[in-house]
C-alpha cells in the first residue's frame, strides 16, 4: 500500500492532537508514515504515541538546524521524501507554520495544494468549509501527490496500533541565502484552558460584556464547562480580550459541540467563525439580535445575571 | 531601495460572500470589493521605509478591471507606481498559479530588494503567498512580521502567529509578509488622492510575463473543484425572555441535549 506522509505537529516533546487526526485520515488513503522534524532526541519522545495511532513508519529528521531556520528544514525534508516515496498525499497541520510549509512544498514539488481540509476520503477527494462554513467545497489535486493542510478539530481520532518503525533521514543543509534565520522562539502556551480551535465547548463574549474586567463572567462560565474562551471582533477591537481569541471571519473558525455566545449580536463577520458549531446557545439583551437566528436556544436577557446563574447550575451538576 | 507591495482586492467580510455556479470560483460581483485591510499595512510599511531612507514603491496586483480601485487607494496613500496584471486567463487560478503570475510580474519591476505582502487575505486565506513567492524567486521569506527593520542589506522581523513569537533575520532580496499589529495605515490625503490619478499604472497580460494560458487560471491550476454546496441554513430554535431563571433554563436545555 502507498505511503501517506504526515508531518508531526509537536511542541516541547508533546504531540498535538491534530497529528492523530491526520494519521487517522491518512489511513483511509494508504499506510501512514509520520515525519518528525526536530532537534536531536525529539522522535524518541513521540514514537510511542505515533505508533499507537497508526504510524507504520516514522521518518526521523533531526538536526539543530530544524529550529534555526523558518519552515525551510521541514520543506527540504518533505520534498526529499516526496521524491523518494511518491506519496499520494502529504498531510500537514493547517496552522500558520504548517500552511507555509504546505504552500512552499506544493511549489517545490509542483503538486496540487488542498488547503484547510476538514475531510478527505480514500480517493483523495477533499472537503473544505469556506467563508466560515457558508459553503462546503469538494476538490481534488490533479497531481500524483496532493499536499493537504489539515484543519484541526475536524475528525474523531482513532487509535490503531502500528509498527512505528523508525528510519533516520537526512536534514539537508539549509541554504542561508534563501532562508530566514530564527532566534528567540517562544511558543504561546495556552494556560489551563483547552485550545480554542480544539475545544469541544467554547464560551465567547462580545461587545455586550462591556469591559476587560467583565470578561471574568465569560471565563467563569467557560471554566465550569472546561471550555475555551472566545471573543467577537467587537470585543477584541475594544480591547476587552486578546486578539488570538477572536472568533470570526478575520479570526479563528471554530466548530465545537457547544458554543455559548454572551453579549454577541451575531454579525456575519462573527457568524462566519462559529456557525458550524453543533449546538449554539445565545444570551443577548436585544431580542432582534441576529445571533438568535442561528441559536438553538436563546435567552433574551442580561448576561450578567444569566451567565453566573448558569455557571452555578453547571457547578451543581459537576 | 526598490520595493514591491502586493495588494489584493477582496470581498468585504462584512457583506455576504458567494461562489458562482458556472466555474465554481468566487462570485466577485455579488459582494462589495475592498482593498484587503492587511494590504494597507503592507503599503504603510513600505512608505515608512521610503520616508526613512528613500525607496521606490511599486504596487502589484493581479485581478480584473475593478482592481484599479484598490490600486488607486494604494497610490493615494503614497506609493509611486503600479503594475496591474489583468488578463481573463488568470481567472480561477489557484494559490500556486497566482504565485507564479506574481513572481513573473515582480521580475518586470527590475532589481527588487524587498517584496511586502499581507500575511493572509480574508478570502482565500491560504496564508502562504509570501512563502510560495520566496520559493519561486529563491529568496528568503520572513512571515507574519509585527515589526520590521531593513538596513545594510538585511531584513529583521519580529514574527508573531497564534503558535508563538520569534525573531527572524535574512539577507535581501527577501519577501516579507506583515501581520495585523505592524502599524496603523495612514488615510490618503486629498493631495494624495489627486496625485494618485497621475501616477503610472502599467497593465500587463500573461503573454507579457512570458506565461502561457495553460499555466494559469483554471487550466493551469493543480487543484480541481468538483462541487460546492451552500450549507443548509440553520434555523433559530427556542428564544425565551429571561424572568430571573434564564441561567437555569439554559442548564435544563443543555441537560436535555446531554451536553452537561
Amino acid at each position: 500500500m502507498a505511503e501517506v506522509l504526515v508531518l508531526v505537529d509537536h511542541v516541547d516533546g508533546e504531540i498535538k492532537k491534530n497529528t492523530y487526526e491526520m494519521l487517522t485520515a491518512a489511513r483511509r488513503i494508504g499506510e501512514p508514515s509520520a515525519v518528525v522534524v526536530g532537534t536531536p532526541g525529539t522522535a524518541t519522545k513521540l514514537a510511542e504515541g505515533l505508533a499507537a495511532h497508526g504510524a507504520e513508519k516514522i521518518y526521523v529528521a533531526e538536526s539543530d538546524d530544524t529550529v534555526n531556520y523558518l519552515s525551510t528544514p521541514q520543506v527540504d525534508v518533505l520534498a526529499a521524501l516526496v521524491e523518494r516515496v511518491s506519496p499520494p498525499a502529504v498531510l500537514i497541520p493547517a496552522g500558520a507554520d504548517g500552511r507555509e510549509v504546505a504552500g512552499r512544498l506544493a511549489v517545490r514539488t509542483n503538486s496540487g495544494w488542498l488547503n484547510d481540509l476538514v475531510d478527505i476520503d480514500g480517493e483523495r477527494a477533499g472537503t473544505h468549509s469556506i467563508f466560515g462554513g457558508a459553503f462546503t467545497v469538494q476538490s481534488r489535486a490533479t497531481t500524483d501527490t496532493a499536499i493537504v493542510s489539515w484543519r484541526s478539530g475536524s475528525l474523531e481520532v482513532e487509535e490503531n496500533a502500528a509498527a512505528g518503525t523508525q528510519e533516520t533521514v537526512e536534514v539537508p543543509a539549509t541554504d542561508a541565502a534563501k532562508s530566514a534565520k530564527v532566534s528567540n522562539r517562544a511558543p504561546i502556551v495556552g494556560g489551563d484552558r483547552p485550545e480554542l480551535t480544539e475545544a469541544s465547548v467554547v464560551v465567547a463574549g462580545g461587545r455586550g460584556v462591556g469591559s476587560a474586567d467583565n470578561f471574568n463572567v465569560v471565563e467563569g462560565l467557560a471554566d465550569s464547562l472546561h471550555a475555551a474562551v472566545g471573543a467577537s471582533r467587537a470585543a477584541v477591537d475594544s480591547g476587552y480580550y486578546p486578539n488570538q481569541f477572536q472568533v470570526g471571519q478575520t479570526g479563528k473558525t471554530v466548530s465545537p459541540q457547544l458554543y455559548i455566545a454572551l453579549g454577541i449580536s451575531g454579525a456575519i463577520q462573527h457568524r462566519a467563525g462559529m456557525q458550524t458549531s453543533k449546538t449554539i446557545v445565545a444570551v443577548n439583551k436585544d431580542p432582534e439580535a441576529p445571533i438568535f437566528e442561528i441559536a438553538d436556544f436563546g435567552i433574551v436577557g442580561d448576561l450578567f445575571s444569566v451567565a453566573p446563574q448558569l455557571t452555578e447550575e453547571v457547578g451543581k451538576r459537576a | 531601495m526598490n520595493i514591491v507591495v502586493l495588494i489584493k482586492q477582496v470581498p468585504d467580510t462584512w457583506s455576504e460572500r458567494k461562489l458562482s455556479d458556472g466555474d465554481k470560483t468566487l462570485d466577485r460581483a455579488s459582494s462589495d470589493a475592498v482593498l484587503d485591510e492587511i494590504n494597507e499595512r503592507a503599503v504603510e510599511e513600505a512608505l515608512k521605509i521610503k520616508e526613512a531612507g528613500g525607496a521606490e514603491v511599486t504596487i502589484l496586483t493581479a485581478g480584473p478591471d475593478r482592481a484599479t480601485d484598490a490600486i488607486r487607494k494604494a497610490l493615494s496613500m503614497g506609493a509611486d507606481k503600479a503594475v496591474h496584471v489583468n488578463d481573463d486567463a488568470i481567472h480561477g487560478s489557484d494559490a500556486i498559479a497566482t504565485a507564479k503570475v506574481l513572481a513573473k510580474a515582480i521580475g518586470t519591476v527590475g532589481d527588487v530588494d524587498l517584496v511586502l505582502a499581507g500575511n493572509e487575505a480574508t478570502d482565500g486565506r491560504s496564508g502562504a503567498m509570501a512563502g510560495m513567492l520566496g520559493e519561486l524567486l529563491g529568496w528568503p521569506s520572513l512571515t507574519h512580521a509585527n515589526e520590521l527593520t531593513v538596513e545594510n542589506g538585511t531584513a529583521k522581523a519580529k514574527r508573531e502567529t497564534d503558535e508563538g513569537t520569534s525573531d527572524l533575520e535574512a539577507s535581501l532580496p527577501a519577501v516579507v509578509s506583515v501581520g495585523e499589529k505592524i502599524n496603523e495605515p495612514r488615510y490618503p490625503s486629498f493631495k494624495g488622492i489627486m496625485a494618485a490619478k497621475k501616477k503610472p499604472v502599467t497593465t500587463l497580460g500573461i503573454a507579457d510575463l512570458g506565461l502561457d494560458a495553460s499555466e494559469v487560471g483554471l487550466a493551469g491550476s493543480l487543484v480541481q473543484v468538483d462541487s460546492f454546496a451552500p450549507r443548509p441554513p440553520k434555523s433559530g430554535g427556542q428564544k425565551v425572555e429571561d424572568e430571573g431563571d434564564g441561567g437555569a433554563k439554559i442548564a435544563e436545555f443543555l441537560v436535555g441535549q446531554k451536553l452537561i
